[in-house]
């Protein structure tokens, strides 16, 4: 195997192509973000649907984008800390005689599970559905919730 | 075993898309998937539009351009702090030319759970007419 180094550029440990190629994909990814901001890149579950998750002092605030899918086609379970939203996209046959142009929307099955970092009060949850948009309410547990602490000056 | 035949939903991101005409509203600007199919009769547009409400969204046909915008409110509270984004909101767009003249006055659209439905009829001369040949 040859192994080549250009006189002048600056030199790096020799370990392998591959960690070469990822030192340079690295690179290039820092670039490309000092250019156009931060890029969006947050780890992605791979599973439908896509869900985020945002809290206040007292709730957690489960979210899906779920176009189509009407309430009873939906089953949303609460174990523990885990919060599963499963169900299924149907979309209903048209006219046989209709010829498609275009064909994007899927039908399909779908489960979701979603870890919530503290302990929830299971009994209170609320969820709806509004404009093909989930909205889990999660109340946290006592425990979890944030107390104010008064200081005392004397 | 039915059940097993069934697909399960892959993960589609948005397709986020930069269209050239100024913004007045920040905020990325998303494809809506469609549904876009064709009668002897009508061409049926089917969008999945999630989060935009009736009075957000802007259907326009003019010369055969049909242009659908919708504007997201985000639905996140102020007070909210982020723990995980997987998927971002922002306003749907999407302008697509129609082959067919249209009845403009006829259009009904209606929004279903995300969904809009959007009916175009054609105008009568567009629909194809068979003609009775008499013999005689």
């Amino acid at each position: 195997m040859i192994i080549r180094r250009i006189g002048g550029w600056p030199t790096w440990e020799w370990r392998s192509p591959y960690g070469e190629l990822e030192r340079m994909r690295k690179e290039m990814d820092r670039r490309s973000e000092a250019l156009t901001g931060p890029l969006f890149r947050e780890p992605l579950a791979g599973v439908f649907p896509l869900m985020n998750v945002t809290e206040d002092g007292d709730n957690y605030y489960a979210r899906a984008e779920l176009p189509g899918i009407k309430a009873d086609e939906l089953n949303i379970s609460l174990t523990g800390n885990s919060l599963t939203v499963a169900g299924e996209r149907t979309i209903p046959a048209e006219n046989e005689t209709a010829s498609y142009h275009r064909r994007e929307r899927e039908p399909g099955k779908f489960s979701r599970v979603v870890g919530l970092p503290s302990p929830v009060d299971t009994s209170k949850v609320e969820a709806r559905c509004v404009d093909g948009v989930l909205t889990v309410v999660i109340p946290k547990a006592e425990a979890a919730k944030p107390k104010q602490i008064a200081v005392k000056t004397s | 075993m039915a059940e097993k035949e069934k697909k399960e939903l892959k993960v589609k991101e948005k397709a986020e898309v930069s269209i050239p005409a100024e913004q007045t509203r920040p905020g990325p600007i998303f494809t809506p998937a469609m549904d876009i199919f064709e009668t002897d009769e009508q061409i049926t547009v089917l969008s999945d539009m999630p989060g935009v409400k009736a009075q957000d969204l802007a259907i326009d046909l003019r010369e055969n351009t049909l242009t659908l915008s919708g504007n997201v409110e985000s639905p996140e509270g102020e007070l909210e702090q982020e723990l995980l984004r997987e998927y971002r909101t922002g306003n749907y767009y999407r302008q697509f030319t129609l082959s067919d003249a249209i009845d403009q006055s006829k259009i009904e659209a209606t929004l279903k759970d995300g969904v809009l439905r959007l009916r175009l009829p054609k105008v009568e001369a567009a629909a194809p007419r068979t003609i009775p040949v008499k013999t005689g």
